[in-house]
C-alpha cells in the first residue's frame, strides 16, 4: 500500500498535511518551502484541474530528484496558460517545442544530459490527452519502446480543451464535446471508441505505469516519487477535471475527480513491467450518476428527454472496471 | 531587449507574478470560525472543539485550562455529565460521536494528579458576593467571581459542600475524592465557605454583601399519595441517597420497588442493588421512550440487573407487596388507567417522583416571583429583586449538574457586570457548523481492528470507576476523532488544493491567509475544507 | 588523410570528428549510409560520449535533436525527401527556438509519385524554415561543410542544413581528404549554448508569443541570417587557413568575369555545367557559372557582383514551384534585373542532366531562343498522350502508371 497506515481518526492520511502528522508523512504540497513549480499568475481557468495536477506532479518530482529536473511540455492549455510572453509561471527548467513531439523532445533532453554526464538531472515530459493519446502518441510509443529515461505525465481532461472542447481519443462515451454534439439519437461521443493509453503503456512492458487523480494528492505524489525510483520509460496518467469543458462548477474539480474514482469509471492503479501491482480500492462506492450529474457535458442523459439506457451503459463500464481491477474490497 | 537569451522565446522564471489574476474574481473565499455543535450544546458553555484541539496534539494542560475557562469541574463533568455535546456531535452522523466526556475526565484527572491550578490575575474589586448553596451552581459562580476579582462567601446548609453532587449522585458514579479535589481547588482560590449555615433572610444579607446569588437547589422530594398498609415501608429517593452519603444507609430488604422514571430513580435502584437488594424494579407509568432518565443511566442500570416495569402506576403498597395498575398511552401520550391490576413482591418502595426547591428563604422578599415552585429570573439570572440572582435547580430549567455549572458561570458574569454597572452580553454566536458544511471524505474511517479497542476504552470511562478512565493513548486517540467542525485545524488542504498557489501558509498555529492578488475565486478550497471553515462571499464593491 | 571513400562515409566521418553528443537517426534513402556509419562510430566507442537514438520517425528525429540541443548537447541528424517533410513542423520549431542543430539532407524528390532519386524539391520546400541551407558541390565540400556548419550554427544559435545530392554524392566513391581529430578540435570550439535548460539557472524556453512581439521575433531571426552572410565567408576563409582548401562560402563563381551568359545552379550538377561551359568557352562563347552554396541566407550582393554585366542569366533548378516555375530564379531576380533571368527546370526525380542536353539548352540561350521557363529534356510525346487521354474521358486512369506504360520496357531511361 502506498499510503501510511491509519494512525488516528481525525483526518488520517487523506488531507494534504495536518499538524498532527510527522513532517515526513505530510504531502509535498503541505510544505511551506514547496517548489511551486507552476507559480501564481498563470492564466488557467478558475478551478483548473490541469494546473493543479501539474503543480502536484512536478513539485513531487522536484522533491524526488532534489530539484535536479527538466520538464518538457506539449502544446496545449498547460503550455498556453503558463507561458504567454512576456510571463512564465514555471520555476523549473522548462521547454516547449510542439504539440505532438513532447515525448521525443524529452528523449532528446535525456540523451543530451546523459552525453553530458548529467544523468543526475531527470526528465519529465508532460502534455494533455490530445498531446498524449492522439497527436503525440507515435513519439510516446517510441519513447516507451526505447525505454528512454523519461517520466511522461498525461494530464487527461478528456478532450481538446485548448482549442475549444473538441473530441479526443480520450473522450468518454456519451460526453458532449463541440465535435460530438448532444444531438441525434445517440447524443455525445459514441460508445466503442477511445484509447486506453495506460494499458498500451503496460503493453510496452516499461518499468512503471500508474494512474492517479487530482483528488488523491498523496497517492499522486507517491506515484511520482515511485516513478523516480526507476530508470527508463515511465508513464503516469492523471485525471484532471476541466470546469470549462466538462461544464462543472469550478469549486467541484476535486470532488468530480474523486467521484470518477469512487464510481469505478477511472481505475487508479500502478503497474511494474507491464503487470498491475496495486490498485486503489473504492472507499465509498457511488453510482456513475453521482459523477455524471455534476457535469453539463452529460446533461442530455438526464431529465425529461434523458437517456437512462446510456447511463446504464456507462454504469456497466464502471462495473467492468471494478471487476477487472478488483476495485471493491471483497468483490 | 535581452540579447543574452533569445528574445521572447526564452523567459526568466518568476515573471508571471506580474499577472494579478485576482482581478478575475467575483467571489472570494473567507476563513471563518463557526460554532461547533458540541459547543452549542454544552450547557456549561465549554469550547469543546478548542480543548480537543489542544488535546489532539498532546497539550493536555492547555486543554484543561481551556475547559477551566468555562467549567471548574472537568473531573466531575467527565463522570456525571449527560453529554449533550456527544448527542450533538457531527461525528455521530459519520460513525460514532467523539467520546468527549471521557477525554474531559482524562484531562480532569490529569489536573488533579498534577495539582494544576488556575492563576487569579484580575485585581481585587473590593466587592463581596454572597452565594447561598455550595452545589454545582454556587461553586461554579464562586470560582468565576473569584477569577473576576470579587470576594466570595458561600453559605451552605449541608455538612459538606457539593450539594446534589455529593448528596444526589452516588459514589460509584462520582468518587468523593474526585469531587473533593475539585471543590478544594475552588475553595483554595480564597472562597469563604460557611457549612451548616441556613440563610433565612436574604434581604438582610444584602446589607452585608454587594450581591447575592441563590443556588439552593431542589432537595425536597415530591410525594404522591399511595394507599398503604401499616407495614408498608415507603421512603423517598432523596433521603435514601443522602443517608447513604452520610453513611447511614436504611434497611431496604431484598425486594425494592422504585417508583419514577427519572435519573434519580435509576440512581436509587442502582444504589438499592449495592445495598444488597436482590431485586430492584423500577415502576414507571409511561414507556421507556418517554422516560426522563437519560439513556446511559437506563442502560447502565439495566446492565447492573435493575428491572423495569413500564406503563404501570402503584395503586397500593402493603407489607410485602405492591399493587400496580397497568396503563395505556392516549393519543396525546398521556398514561390512562386500564383497570387491570397486578401484585408485585416488595419489601420497600422508594419514591423518585422529582424534587422541589425550598424557597422559604425568599418569603417576603420584595419583587420575587415564583412559578411552579421555582424562582422566575430574566436572561441575566437576576430575580425581580435588584442584586439578588438565582440559578441552578431553583430556577426554571432542566436540572442537571452541567446546567447548574453553566448557570454559575453566567451568574458570575452577570453579577460582575451588574456590580460594574455594565451590561454583559454574550457575543453573538457564530453560525452553526452543521454536518452539511463538512467534507467528511477527508476523515478516516474507523479501522476494523481499532473499533473494539475504542469501545472498550469508552466503557471503562463511563462504567467501571475502579479501573480508572482513559489512559493517555486512548484519550489522545479519542481526542483525535474530533472533526473540528467549523474551525481550522491546519490540515493544509486549502494550501494544497489551490490551483493558483493563492493560499499562504503562515506556519504552526497561525493558520492560512488568502492571497487575493492571485486568488481567482474558484472555490476549491471551500469545497475541500474538511471542517467547513471557509466560505465564499461576493466580492466587495 | 586522403581516401577513396563513399560520400556518405566521408560525411559521417566528418560529422563524427565534430563530436556530436546526440545523433538521431531514422532511415530513409539515400541518407541511410550516413547514419549507418555514425552508428558504427558510436557503437565502436570511437565517438564518445555520444547517444545514438534510433527514433520512430523523422518527426521524432528532429524532436530528439531539439531536446538534446536545449540541454546544451551538440545534436545532429540526417534525412531526405518525405522524411524532411514529415519532420517539417519540428524543422521550423528548431530554428524558431534558435537551436544550433546540424542536419544533412541527402536531396531526393518528393512524391507522389514516389521517387527515391535526386532533386532539390525536399530542401527547397524548407527554404523559409529559418534554417541556414548550404549546398555541397562535391563530396569533399559536403564533408567540409559539416565541419563549418557546426561552427556557424553554434556561433549564431541557428540550425544549419547541409544539402548534398542523393546518390549522386551520397553514394559516389571519390577521393576525400578527411582531417584529423586534432585539426577539427582546433577549428571547432566546444558548444557554448546561448540558452540551456539548467536546474541551477532555470528558464522557460518556447513561450507563446502574440501579435505584440511576433514580428520582432521574426525580424530577429532574419537579422541573424543576415549576420550569417558575413559569418559564412568568414568561416570558409578560416577553414581554408586551417585545412588548406576552399570549401563553403556564399557562392562559387566560375569564369564569370567576362561572361555574357551565366548559368546559376546548386549542388553536384555544377560539375557537369562547368565542363559544358569549358567546352563552350573553347568555342569562344563567353559563358560563366555561378554556384550558390548558401541558399539561405540568400547572398543577394554576392550574386549581383558575380553576375555583373552579364546579359543573360540561366538558372538551372532541380526543383519546380508548380504553378509558377523556378524557386532559385525568384531569389536571383531579387539580385539582378528580372528580364535577364531564364529558368531551366532539370534533373527532377533523378533524370540525368547530360552535357549534350546542356549544350542544346545553352545554345538556345545564346541564340535568344530560350523560353522564360524551360523543362530540360521534356518528353512531349508522353505528355501529349496523357493530355489526349484526359481530354477523351473523365476516367483517364492514374497518370504516373499511364506514362510508365507508354514508356514500355524503356523504363530504365528514367534512371
Amino acid at each position: 500500500m502506498p499510503l501510511q497506515p491509519i494512525k488516528f481518526y481525525q483526518t488520517g492520511s487523506f488531507v494534504v498535511g495536518n499538524r498532527l502528522l510527522d513532517p515526513d508523512e505530510r504531502a509535498v504540497q503541505a510544505r511551506i518551502d514547496r517548489t511551486n513549480s507552476l507559480n501564481c499568475g498563470h492564466r488557467a481557468c478558475q478551478g483548473c484541474g490541469e494546473a493543479l495536477g501539474a503543480r502536484y506532479a512536478l513539485d513531487a518530482a522536484m522533491r524526488a530528484t532534489g530539484n535536479q529536473m527538466v520538464a518538457v511540455n506539449a502544446t496545449g492549455c498547460l503550455e498556453v496558460f503558463s507561458t504567454p510572453y512576456p510571463e512564465t509561471s514555471w520555476r523549473i527548467p522548462w521547454l516547449h517545442s510542439l504539440f505532438g513531439n513532447a515525448p521525443a523532445v524529452a528523449t532528446g533532453v535525456a540523451a543530451g544530459l546523459k552525453a553530458k554526464g548529467r544523468s543526475d538531472v531527470r526528465v519529465v515530459g508532460q502534455g494533455g490527452d490530445g498531446g498524449t493519446v492522439d497527436i503525440g502518441f507515435g513519439c510516446l510509443s517510441g519513447m516507451f519502446e526505447r525505454n528512454d529515461d523519461v517520466l511522461f505525465i498525461c494530464y487527461d481532461n478528456e478532450a481538446y480543451m485548448n482549442t475549444g472542447v473538441q473530441r479526443s481519443g480520450a473522450t468518454p462515451p456519451a460526453a458532449r464535446t463541440t465535435t460530438t454534439p448532444a444531438i441525434g439519437p445517440e447524443p455525445g461521443n459514441v460508445f466503442g471508441q477511445g484509447k486506453n493509453v495506460p494499458a498500451i503503456a503496460m503493453a510496452h512492458e516499461i518499468p512503471y505505469v500508474a494512474t492517479a487523480t487530482v483528488a488523491d494528492l498523496r497517492d499522486l505524489e507517491y506515484k511520482v516519487t515511485r516513478a523516480m525510483d526507476f530508470r527508463g520509460a515511465r508513464y503516469l496518467h492523471v485525471l484532471v477535471p476541466c470546469p470549462l469543458g466538462w461544464g462543472s462548477a469550478s469549486g467541484d474539480t476535486i470532488r468530480i475527480a474523486r467521484l470518477a474514482k469512487e464510481s469505478g469509471l477511472f481505475p487508479v492503479f500502478e503497474a511494474e513491467g507491464g503487470e498491475v501491482t496495486d490498485v486503489s480500492k473504492i472507499r465509498r462506492r457511488v453510482p456513475v450518476e453521482d459523477y455524471l450529474r455534476l457535469q453539463t457535458r452529460y446533461a442530455h442523459l438526464f431529465g425529461e428527454h434523458g437517456h437512462p439506457g446510456t447511463v446504464a451503459r456507462i454504469q456497466a463500464v464502471a462495473d467492468r472496471n471494478i471487476r477487472r481491477f478488483g476495485l471493491v474490497e471483497g468483490e | 531587449m535581452d540579447h543574452e537569451k533569445p528574445f521572447a522565446i526564452t523567459l526568466d522564471v518568476g515573471s508571471s507574478l506580474a499577472n494579478k489574476t485576482g482581478a478575475w474574481r467575483t467571489e472570494r473565499p473567507v476563513y471563518l470560525d463557526l460554532l461547533p455543535p458540541c459547543n452549542q450544546a454544552c450547557p456549561a458553555g465549554e469550547n469543546i472543539q478548542q480543548w480537543l484541539y489542544h488535546a489532539e496534539g498532546g497539550g493536555y494542560e492547555a486543554a484543561w485550562r481551556q475547559i477551566m475557562a468555562d467549567n471548574p469541574f472537568p473531573a466531575v463533568m467527565g463522570r456525571v455529565c449527560y453529554r449533550p455535546c456527544e448527542t450533538a456531535c457531527n461525528r455521530g452522523q459519520l460513525d460514532e460521536s467523539v467520546g468527549i466526556n471521557s477525554v474531559e475526565r482524562f484531562l480532569g484527572d490529569e489536573a488533579v494528579r498534577n495539582g494544576w491550578t488556575v492563576p487569579m490575575t484580575a485585581s481585587a474589586t473590593g466587592k463581596h458576593v454572597l452565594i447561598v448553596g455550595a452545589g454545582p451552581a454556587g461553586l461554579s459562580a464562586a470560582y468565576h467571581l473569584r477569577l473576576l476579582g470579587h470576594d466570595v462567601t458561600i453559605r451552605d446548609a449541608g455538612d459538606a459542600p457539593g450539594g446534589m453532587m455529593r448528596y444526589g449522585i452516588p459514589r460509584y458514579r462520582l468518587p468523593r475524592e474526585v469531587l473533593d479535589a475539585e471543590i478544594d481547588r475552588i475553595l483554595a482560590m480564597g472562597v469563604r465557605l460557611e457549612s451548616g449555615c441556613h440563610v433565612t433572610d436574604v434581604v438582610a444579607a444584602l446589607t452585608e454583601f454587594d450581591a447575592v446569588f441563590l443556588a439552593v437547589g431542589a432537595h425536597i422530594a415530591k410525594r404522591a399519595y399511595i394507599p398503604a398498609g401499616d407495614s408498608a415501608r415507603i421512603l423517598d429517593a432523596v433521603a435514601l441517597l443522602h443517608d447513604v452519603e452520610d453513611a447511614q444507609p436504611p434497611m431496604l430488604g431484598r425486594r425494592v420497588v422504585v417508583y419514577g422514571g427519572g435519573n434519580t430513580a435509576m440512581d436509587a435502584a442502582r444504589t438499592a442493588k449495592r445495598l444488597g437488594a436482590t431485586d430492584a424494579l423500577v415502576v414507571y407509568r409511561r414507556t421507556r421512550e418517554r422516560m426522563p432518565a437519560h439513556d446511559v443511566e437506563v442502560t447502565e442500570a439495566t446492565d447492573e440487573g435493575v428491572a423495569m416495569k413500564w406503563l404501570s402506576t402503584i395503586a397500593r403498597a402493603d407489607g410485602e407487596t405492591v399493587t400496580v395498575e397497568k396503563m395505556r398511552l392516549d393519543d396525546k401520550g398521556f398514561p390512562q388507567p386500564t383497570g387491570e391490576f397486578e401484585e408485585l413482591a416488595a419489601d420497600t418502595v422508594v419514591l423518585a417522583l422529582g424534587q422541589e426547591a425550598d424557597l422559604a428563604l425568599l418569603d417576603g422578599v420584595s419583587g420575587i416571583e415564583t412559578e411552579d415552585g421555582v424562582v422566575r429570573v430574566g436572561p441575566t439570572l437576576m430575580t425581580g429583586h435588584p442584586g439578588i440572582f438565582a440559578g441552578g435547580d431553583m430556577v426554571p430549567s432542566e436540572r442537571t449538574v452541567t446546567i447548574a455549572i453553566g448557570h454559575g458561570k453566567n451568574a458570575a458574569r452577570q453579577i460582575d457586570s451588574w456590580l460594574r454597572k455594565g451590561d454583559h452580553r454574550a457575543p453573538q454566536p457564530a453560525a452553526l457548523a452543521s454536518f452539511d458544511k463538512l467534507n467528511t471524505w477527508y476523515y478516516s474511517d474507523a479501522h476494523a481492528t481499532v473499533r473494539p479497542q475504542l469501545e472498550a476504552a469508552r466503557r471503562v470511562s463511563t462504567f467501571d470507576e475502579v479501573t480508572g478512565g482513559l489512559d493517555e493513548s486512548t484519550a489522545l486517540f479519542e481526542a483525535r476523532r474530533c472533526l473540528s467542525c467549523g474551525n481550522c485545524f491546519e490540515c493544509d488542504n486549502c494550501y494544497g488544493v489551490c490551483p493558483d498557489n493563492a493560499v499562504i501558509k503562515l506556519g504552526p498555529t497561525r493558520r492560512y491567509e488568502i492571497d487575493y492578488d492571485y486568488c481567482k475565486g474558484c472555490g476549491i478550497c471551500v469545497s475541500e475544507c474538511p471542517c467547513g471553515a471557509i466560505e465564499m462571499r461576493p466580492e466587495p464593491g | 588523410m586522403l581516401r577513396q571513400v563513399e560520400g556518405s562515409r566521408a560525411v559521417a566521418d566528418a560529422v563524427a570528428l565534430c563530436r556530436p553528443e546526440v545523433v538521431c537517426a531514422y532511415p530513409i534513402s539515400p541518407q541511410t549510409h550516413i547514419v549507418e556509419a555514425l552508428a558504427a562510430h558510436v557503437k565502436s566507442g570511437r565517438l564518445s560520449p555520444c547517444e545514438f537514438v534510433t527514433v520512430e520517425s523523422e518527426f521524432a528525429a528532429m524532436s530528439v535533436a531539439i531536446g538534446a540541443s536545449a540541454v546544451g548537447a551538440r545534436a545532429y541528424t540526417a534525412t531526405a525527401s518525405q522524411g524532411l517533410l514529415y519532420m517539417a513542423e519540428a524543422v521550423y520549431n528548431a530554428s524558431g527556438l534558435g537551436l544550433p542543430i546540424v542536419m544533412t539532407v541527402a536531396n531526393r524528390a518528393i512524391g507522389a509519385p514516389i521517387n527515391i532519386w535526386n532533386d532539390h524539391s525536399d530542401s527547397m520546400s524548407q527554404r523559409d524554415s529559418g534554417w541556414i541551407q548550404l549546398y555541397a558541390e562535391t563530396n569533399q565540400e559536403a564533408a567540409d561543410l559539416h565541419v563549418q556548419a557546426f561552427r556557424i550554427a553554434e556561433e549564431l544559435s541557428l540550425p544549419v542544413m547541409v544539402c548534398m545530392d542523393g546518390f549522386i554524392l551520397t553514394h559516389a566513391w571519390e577521393q576525400v581528404d578527411t582531417p584529423s581529430q586534432e585539426e577539427v578540435d582546433a577549428f571547432l570550439p566546444a558548444y557554448e549554448p546561448r540558452q540551456v535548460l539548467d536546474p541551477a539557472d532555470p528558464v522557460s524556453i518556447g513561450a507563446m508569443v502574440g501579435p505584440e512581439a511576433f514580428t520582432e521575433v521574426r525580424y530577429l531571426a532574419h537579422a541573424r541570417q543576415m549576420q550569417a552572410l558575413e559569418l559564412i565567408p568568414d568561416v570558409a576563409s578560416r577553414f581554408a587557413e586551417a585545412f588548406g582548401r576552399n570549401s563553403g562560402g556564399l557562392v562559387h563563381p566560375y569564369r564569370t568575369d567576362d561572361a555574357e551568359t551565366i548559368v546559376i545552379a546548386l549542388g553536384s550538377v555544377l560539375g557537369t555545367i562547368k565542363d559544358t561551359v569549358d567546352e563552350m568557352r573553347r568555342d569562344g562563347v563567353r559563358m560563366g557559372v555561378l554556384g550558390i552554396t548558401s541558399f539561405r541566407p540568400f547572398p543577394l550582393d554576392a550574386v549581383r557582383t558575380a553576375v555583373g554585366e552579364a546579359r543573360h542569366v540561366v538558372v538551372l533548378e532541380k526543383a519546380l514551384a508548380v504553378g509558377i516555375g523556378g524557386i532559385v530564379t525568384a531569389n536571383v531576380r531579387m539580385a539582378v534585373t528580372p528580364e535577364r533571368v531564364s529558368t531551366v527546370i532539370a534533373g527532377l526525380g533523378g533524370r540525368a542532366i547530360t552535357k549534350a542536353s546542356l549544350h542544346r539548352m545553352l545554345a538556345d540561350a545564346i541564340a535568344g531562343r530560350l523560353e522564360p521557363l524551360t523543362f530540360l529534356d521534356l518528353n512531349h510525346e508522353l505528355i501529349g498522350n496523357e493530355l489526349a487521354r484526359m481530354a477523351a474521358g473523365r476516367r483517364s486512369g492514374p497518370m504516373a502508371e499511364n506514362l510508365l506504360r507508354d514508356l514500355g520496357a524503356v523504363a530504365s531511361r528514367i534512371g
